[in-house]
């Protein structure tokens, strides 16, 4: 395909309510710079079902244009439905690049869209850049479990296509002043091309409900709670600070905490202000979710351990007397007894 | 129940090491394993054949003749019949030339194995991390995807799909022929059994070779020059420096060392 | 890891074999796992249940009877990667071959079948030889079987029996003429459903927590003619031989697993653990405390891989045999006594699992032999020669 326009698209991922998910405003702050120096507009695509809250958003973080498509068929995610609006639209203004939000939605469209277009795609984007020789968007990502970083090009196809991985780009400062253009497209996906069906929500049991991706502050426990009972203090320096606890691999190997609670290559990727590793070793893998942190603070007793080596503050010594001394400074900080 | 399940053998990420001097990664020495998110969709599909003795699970691995090794570990934990996908044509594909090739080799192998009505991916390789594989292979062949799963259920030609969602878990119906991706389940793949293993050892793995598709593939869109992403440049992130360690006598003094330094860093 | 002492000429298969049980240990074995089970001195069931399934529990079982039909060195190769990481774990599931073995060498077929079908389905078979005042003194057991018509009874009560708790068949040792002494004892199949049979104290040991010991106790069970092993009276050639079999990989090779766990231990920590600046491992002190813990290791390790072989190629060597379990229960009892002073407090502590090898160690050279009986069993078989 070639782009008829030099614009940059931003997928704005909504919830069924309608609202824009932060990944999709903290991508207009990243696509601002990218789409000016392409010399095209900043382009939000909203779908969903009553969405004015999320077009209203794109707007108040960034867009000079919003395409919406709205129906009923879009209010909860499905492949077909939002794959083919996609790729209707793209049919029609035919971008130059487009950056989708590497959540699990956008990861399961991606691929969808970017094949059916038989363009490239890269998936889960740390840094974006323009590359100065060709003009192309230079998608950089970690691969080899965070080990090592690739820049990727995709210079004879159109559009060049990107997900990129949540909570690295921080939403710009919103602007209630902004206005910007909104097209309505009344483009509709027939039932029986959905050809997936949701049969059954099935909620985590209450009080597992973990939002690690979302969280401001994560307090993570690893072999060194040497147990389920470990969690406790963990926990409670967690609810002190109003945060989530988190895990290594090897406490939710070891039967320690439920899977939801891992943070890393086959756990979640985090991105919160403060990420506060206990007894955890810094394995690799478990090093690559949490680098989009803010600031890392470790409690280990092994001054060799390698999460000391990204750490903002690192602690040597026993976790189950620093944490819990911790704890009780940060309630007596905030009044709690 | 016919499935096929897609494996790729992967550099066992957790062992390689970065070249403190070149910044490089040391491969050497690394050893090969199944990309664990491939054991787990094979173990998925395992499930649904412990259900239903009837059902039948072929392997397709694409990648070079030590991939064969791969496919024996699969054969051992449920897999009846692997098929490796090999040659120097298919070497430098991205994620759309490697599913075009995959979703190609599909259809060769159905001529033997019949038409398959669950195709399984692990969610993404360890190695490259794209997730993209599957969905595009869903694409090629133009069938309906879940991705995130994490058990599979057949029942007739519906397969009801646990699948991962941000608040927790949709069950989620599908028809098939489909494609299922799967993520870390709360279960471990079965180990295999002294039995299985030894059989697994002498089966024959045929091999797939581009001449073996050259009447349905278009060449053009494989390989290198077939691939719509280049690599520019790799490098090594950057480590981190410049943190503190605190230390103090007592962890007790540690402790406020810390809380101290944390509240005049504005950091809480 | 150390790689250096794990190739020992095996073949694809044996090393396919070394590997699956490696990675099931490093899985569902390690010390994290292990510790709960060790205090409350209980079997791990789910990893026994995942051993079972895999075949493990049932490997020297011919193929024709459901098991996986393999020979000694493969039984050792087991046990080793098993007491790599759980010796009692090791223990428990090495008891089920030591049970069978009787009933392979010298039962017939339908016995073999009948037994073999309680390990392969995923049960537990214990040996029952030993008693309070008898264990390797064979000649002063005490518990009789009496035949009655197409019945044998069994009176007696048998102690230190591995399994003992959870066995759903026992092979057991007991005398159908007391007045003859060791020639008077036969060895019986005996199920854990027979009216009579039940179990007694569980002994609370030091080590090997993660295997069960129990006394078991036969109160006129009734038995039919068809569960005697071989003939009667033969009962003391079977336990013997049964023993040359079981003692290079049943103990002998746990041993070596256990040794090798302590000594990749004993490298990691010393290269970071430092005094003076220094990380322990540039001392020469400890430098050659490895060293020493490398060369008792390899040195039995070859002993014991030599019996394995000589027992699958037809040759029965006793000396061989035991030589093989008491080379390698001393060297791990040094090996651990030494790793717990490379680790030093944090050896002592329950925190680490070198505490724990050092408590397991002690077994090996009381189990199945004790090493002085073994000594009397080499020297009597050496001398032999001079005759």
């Amino acid at each position: 395909m070639e782009a008829k326009t030099k614009d940059l698209w931003v997928f704005i991922e909504t919830t069924d309510e309608g609202n824009a998910k932060n990944v999709g405003l903290e991508l207009l702050g990243a696509g601002r710079g990218l789409a000016d120096k392409q010399g095209g507009k900043l382009v939000a695509i909203v779908i969903g079902n009553n969405v004015d809250a999320a077009v209203k958003a794109s707007t108040t973080y960034g867009a000079d244009k919003v395409i919406v498509v709205e129906g009923s068929e879009y209010q909860h995610y499905t492949t077909d439905a939002y794959t083919n609006a996609m790729y209707a639209l793209v049919e029609k203004y035919a971008p130059t690049s487009i950056l989708i939000g590497a959540t699990n939605n956008g990861r399961d469209m991606g691929p969808r869209l970017s094949c059916r277009l038989k363009t490239g795609l890269t998936a889960d984007c740390t840094q974006l850049a323009i590359d100065e020789e060709s003009g192309n968007v230079a998608w950089t990502r970690p691969a080899f479990g965070g080990n090592l970083m690739a820049t990727i090009l995709c210079p004879d196809n159109r559009p060049q296509i990107g997900t990129v991985r949540p909570g690295v780009f921080k939403k710009g400062e919103p602007d209630e002043s902004r206005s910007a253009e909104i097209i309505k497209e009344d483009f509709h996906v027939a039932p029986e091309a959905i050809r997936t069906q949701l049969l059954e929500v099935i909620k985590e049991v209450a009080g597992e409900l973990v939002d690690l991706e979302g969280a401001e502050i994560i307090v993570s426990g690893g072999r060194g709670v040497g147990g389920p009972e470990g969690f406790k203090p963990i926990k409670e320096l967690a609810d002190a600070l109003g945060g989530v606890v988190g895990a290594s691999r090897a406490a939710v190997d070891s039967g320690w905490i439920a899977h939801a609670h891992q943070v890393g290559q086959t756990g979640k990727t985090v991105g919160p202000k403060v990420y506060i590793a206990c007894g955890i070793s810094g394995a690799i893998q478990h090093l690559a979710g949490i680098t989009g942190s803010k600031t890392i603070i470790a409690i280990n007793k092994d001054e060799t351990a390698a999460i000391f080596n990204v750490a903002d503050y690192g602690v040597v010594g026993d976790l189950f007397e620093i944490v819990p001394a911790l704890t009780a400074q940060i309630k007596k900080l905030k009044g709690i007894e | 129940m016919n499935m096929l399940v897609c494996i790729k053998q992967v550099p066992d990420t957790t062992e390689i090491r970065i070249d403190p001097v070149k910044h490089t990664l040391i491969r050497d020495g690394v050893p090969s394993i199944v990309n664990p998110f491939d054991a787990y969709a094979l173990e998925c599909a395992a499930r649904i054949k412990d259900k239903n003795p009837d059902a039948k699970i072929t392997l397709v691995c694409m990648g070079p003749p030590q991939a064969m090794d791969a496919l024996k570990t699969c054969l051992a934990v449920g897999g009846d019949k692997a098929y490796l996908v090999s040659g120097r044509e298919f070497g430098g594909s991205d994620t759309l030339a490697t599913s075009y090739i995959l979703a190609t080799a599909i259809k060769k192998i159905e001529e033997t194995e019949g038409k398959f009505d669950i195709i399984f991916c692990g969610k993404q390789a360890i190695d490259g991390d794209t997730a993209q594989v599957g969905p595009e292979i869903a694409e090629h062949l133009d069938y309906p995807q879940v991705t995130y799963a994490h058990e599979a259920f057949a029942e007739g030609d519906l397969v009801k799909v646990k699948k991962e969602v941000d608040e927790g878990f949709e069950m989620i119906g599908v028809k098939t022929p489909c494609v299922i991706t799967v993520t870390k389940p709360n279960f471990e793949p079965r180990y295999p059994s002294i039995k299985s293993k030894m059989a697994a050892n002498r089966k024959e793995i045929p091999t797939i070779a581009f001449a073996d598709l050259e009447s349905i593939i278009d060449s053009g869109r494989i390989g290198l020059k077939g691939s719509p992403t280049k690599v520019k440049k790799t490098f090594t992130p950057e480590v981190k420096t410049g943190g503190i360690i605190i230390k103090e006598d007592t962890n007790e003094a540690s402790a406020k060392v810390l809380f101290e330094r944390l509240v005049a860093d504005k950091v809480m | 890891m150390n790689n250096t002492v794990l190739d020992f000429g095996f073949t694809p298969d044996q090393k396919d074999l070394q590997m699956m049980v490696r990675e099931f240990g490093e899985k569902e074995l390690t010390w994290e796992k292990m510790r709960e089970f060790d205090d409350r001195g209980e079997i791990p069931m789910e990893a026994y249940k995942k051993a079972a399934e895999m075949g493990l529990t049932a490997i020297t079982i011919p193929e024709e009877f459901g098991g996986a039909g393999m020979g000694q060195v493969e039984n050792a190769i087991l046990s080793e990667e098993l007491g790599y990481w759980n010796g009692g774990f090791a223990t428990t599931v090495l008891a089920n071959g030591l049970a069978f073995d009787p009933v392979l060498l010298f039962g017939n077929d339908e016995q073999k079948a009948y037994y073999a079908k309680y390990i392969v389905d995923g049960g537990f078979a214990a040996f029952a030889l030993t008693e309070a005042n008898a264990g390797s003194d064979a000649g002063a057991l005490r518990t009789t079987a009496v035949k009655e018509g197409d019945e044998y009874v069994i009176n007696g009560c048998k102690c230190f029996i591995t399994n003992g708790g959870v066995a759903d068949v026992y092979t057991v040792f007991a005398l159908t003429d007391p007045d003859a002494g060791a020639r008077g004892l036969s060895c019986f199949i005996v199920e854990r459903d027979r009216k009579g049979v039940s179990v007694g104290k569980e002994e609370d040991k030091l080590g090997i927590r993660t295997s069960n010991t129990c006394e078991v106790i036969f109160d006129n069970v009734r038995i039919p003619a068809k569960n005697l092993v071989g003939q009667e009276g033969k009962g003391f050639k079977i336990a013997m031989t049964t023993f040359d079999l079981t003692r290079p990989a049943a103990v002998g090779a746990g041993t070596i697993g256990g040794a090798r766990f302590l000594i990749d231990q004993c490298v990691q920590y010393a290269m970071v653990r430092t005094t003076f600046g220094q990380p322990i491992l540039t001392n020469q002190a400890i430098q050659f405390k490895i060293a020493d813990m490398e060369i008792g290791t390899q040195a039995a390790r070859a002993l014991v891989y030599r019996a394995a072989e000589m027992l699958d190629a037809g040759v029965v060597d006793t000396t061989i045999a035991a030589s093989a379990k008491v080379a390698g229960s001393d060297n791990l009892l040094k090996v651990s006594a030494e790793a717990i002073q490379i680790f030093g407090g944090n050896g002592y502590s329950r925190e680490y699992p070198i505490a724990t090898i050092y408590r397991d160690a002690k077994i090996y050279q009381i189990y199945e032999g004790t090493n002085e009986i073994q000594r009397m069993v080499i020297i009597k078989s050496m001398l032999k020669a001079y005759m």
